[in-house]
């Protein structure tokens, strides 16, 4: 006879942790970092690395200092770094990075309990903040290196060594063409190559600027089922189509509606920084609200704000209310279903029964005559 | 008739501490929060501000508190408004005569003092129903930490959003530091509202734990304290014990004696 085991439930457990997960999530964002390098050169590699180190050692240090269970190896601090990183512009002063890691780690998760209990994505927090605290050096885009120009390969070394960037190799993002392009009325897409962008040879911060790699990040957290693929999806197409609605006026529509999908950190905030799973509602009716919540964030604050880019404000926003709209219940789980149609059916229930009754009442009247 | 003279001055003074630190208006009462985030972008601000609406304070606290037995119940807010609104008209005229940098610098939040939740709590809370004498006291105490949280909440945002460290001007003596080259690399988010809610956040977060820490160790102090008295009343029980034992020892001891006594003399 064999032995019986006897034990509680749960008895059929997923091989995955937040360690596992977080493994694959940064698995996924290995292409954004290496097109960051191939276009910028090696110092956003530096910056990533020195974002990392600050973020596992910020959450090292808070748990240390209020002498918590060690929780560094969960690896979600080594995410939310190369996040962060990919988040700034190729070539940032070496302050920027620590102190955006310090905000993201202590302020956003480590004060609010840790991971799990952020009240909105720790990065693109970070990100706010280093944008509203120092504008000037966020805001200060470095051109790609021209592959064409034999030379120009020194630059793959030397740039962002001299961070006082000079005017001859900053550069504007496709967003702020875009944006002049709405006040004087002229082609948004004037300049702009649509292959660049997607590649990500222009202007802008250093992991947002390649969709292609962005995409090859989501695609392969997809297969894994990392993400929550409704999210980004909807993001996307709810982004497309109200820069339609609302740039219907224009004759310009389908060139607005093709930068804006693919300037600024639109497809890696909807794959990476959305899905978030501390911060993104579960529930189907929370989920779609969650998504056209953020298109329609995205493209109002691009199109009427003062900043050309409107992701990180979006997610922002749309964090901060996911409690709210995860109250949105179509059912409570064990109670009886009941959705609008029910409720009219019994409405409707109702009033034939009092028509049958007044009828049966009148019909009884006549039979007593 | 004789009539009670003594001043109790360590009364007088937990009235003023109270209003600094235990029931701190910012920190721990969580009031007149729109003037703590509006105006402390610099410590200088923040002191200006304060000192104004301590003036304030004191004088409608020891209005109100003479007023208290006159005012009707009913119409006792509108009372308040009026007297709090005269005070700060004459803060304000002083003020723009005097200092009028300070004056444009604190624009509208200084006509609001009118309504600033602090003075009109304390009237309602405190100045209403006692003394008039501490009442002043009260308003002072509290002004004093009015004051106290708007320079230390404007002194950490200018540091980090100026670099500068209490700039300001009086007249036309200019005073402040400008902290080397700091100001190129100051974080402009600080002296914007959102720093003025994190910089309020994370203090009262380091003011409530402190509190809790103080709080916890006052807790194992008494219940220390308390072991030892239960010890010393355990000792004086476990002595009066023992003394009626050998108490009790001895008088049995003379029953047994008497009793045998008893039963000699039987014999």
């Amino acid at each position: 006879m064999g032995k019986y085991i006897v034990s509680s439930s749960p008895h059929i457990t997923s091989p995955s942790t937040t360690r596992t997960i977080m493994l694959d999530v940064i698995i996924a964002l290995c292409p954004a970092v290496l097109a960051s390098v191939l276009i910028y050169g090696f110092y956003p590699l530096f910056v990533t690395l020195l974002c990392v180190a600050s973020a596992v050692f910020f959450e090292w240090l808070f748990n240390v200092i209020t002498k918590k269970k060690q929780t560094v190896g969960d690896l979600s601090a080594v995410v939310t770094g190369i996040i962060l990183a990919l988040n700034l512009p190729p070539v940032v002063p070496f302050y920027v990075p620590m102190v955006g890691a310090a905000f993201a780690i202590i302020v956003v998760k480590m004060l609010f309990g840790g991971i799990g209990r952020n009240f909105a994505n720790p990065a693109i927090t970070a990100r706010i903040f280093l944008m509203l605290a120092w504008t000037g050096v966020m805001t200060s885009f470095v051109k790609p290196i021209d592959l064409s120009d034999g030379a120009n390969l020194f630059a793959y070394f030397t740039q962002g060594v001299n961070i006082n960037l000079p005017d001859a190799i900053t550069t504007a993002t496709p967003l702020k063409g875009v944006k002049d392009a709405i006040a004087s009325g002229a082609n948004p897409a004037e300049g702009l190559n649509a292959l660049d962008m997607f590649l990500g040879r222009i202007g802008g911060s250093a992991g947002e600027v390649s969709t292609l790699a962005v995409l090859i990040g989501g695609i392969y957290l997809a297969v894994r089922k990392v993400i929550d693929v409704r999210i980004p999806l909807i993001y996307l197409a709810s982004t497309a189509v109200f820069t339609a609605i609302f740039f219907a006026g224009s004759e310009y529509v389908g060139e607005y509606v093709w930068t804006y999908m693919l300037g600024g950190g639109l497809v890696f905030g909807a794959v990476f920084m959305a899905t978030d799973y501390a911060t993104s509602p579960k529930s189907a009716v929370a989920v779609v609200i969650y998504g056209l919540g953020l298109g329609f964030l995205t493209v109002v604050i691009r199109k009427f704000g003062t900043m050309s880019e409107g992701v990180s404000f979006a997610i922002l926003l749309m964090n901060v209310v996911t409690p709210l709209l995860e109250r949105i219940k179509v059912r409570t789980f064990g109670a009886p279903e009941k959705s609008v149609r029910d409720m009219l059916n019994g409405i409707k229930e109702k009033a034939a029964a009092k028509k049958a009754a007044k009828a049966a009442v009148a019909e009884g009247g006549e039979g007593n005559e | 008739m004789t009539r009670e003279l003594k001043f109790d001055a360590r009364a007088k003074g937990k009235i003023v501490a109270n209003g600094i630190l235990a029931s701190n208006p910012v920190f721990r009462l969580v009031l007149g929060m729109c003037p703590t985030l509006a105006v402390s972008t610099s410590a200088f601000n923040g002191l200006g501000m304060g000192l104004a609406a301590t003036v304030v304070l004191v004088c409608s606290n020891m209005l109100v508190s003479m007023l208290r037995n006159v005012i009707p119940d009913k119409v006792r807010i509108p009372a308040f408004v009026l007297i709090i609104a005269t005070f700060v008209t004459i803060v304000e005229m002083l003020l723009r005569k005097f200092v009028p940098a300070l004056y444009d610098a604190l624009g509208i939040y200084l006509p609001l003092i009118v309504v600033n939740c602090i003075i009109l709590a304390r009237a309602e809370a405190f100045a209403s129903i006692n003394k008039v004498g501490d009442s002043v006291l009260d308003g002072l105490g509290m002004g004093l930490g009015f004051t106290f949280a708007l320079m230390l909440i404007g002194f950490i945002r200018e540091f980090l959003g100026s670099g500068t460290f209490f700039v300001g001007s009086l007249g036309d003596v200019e005073f402040g530091v400008e902290l080397g080259n700091l100001p190129d690399y100051a974080m402009g988010v600080f002296v914007l509202p959102a720093g003025g809610f994190l910089t309020l956040g994370i203090l009262m977060a380091a003011i409530n734990h402190l509190s809790d820490k103080a709080a916890a160790k006052r807790a194992l102090r008494h219940e220390e304290e308390g072991k030892v008295i239960d010890s010393l009343i355990e000792g004086i029980v476990k002595e009066d014990e023992e003394k009626r034992a050998a108490e009790d020892a001895g008088v049995s001891d003379a029953a047994v004696s008497a009793v045998a006594k008893g039963e000699e003399a039987d014999k």
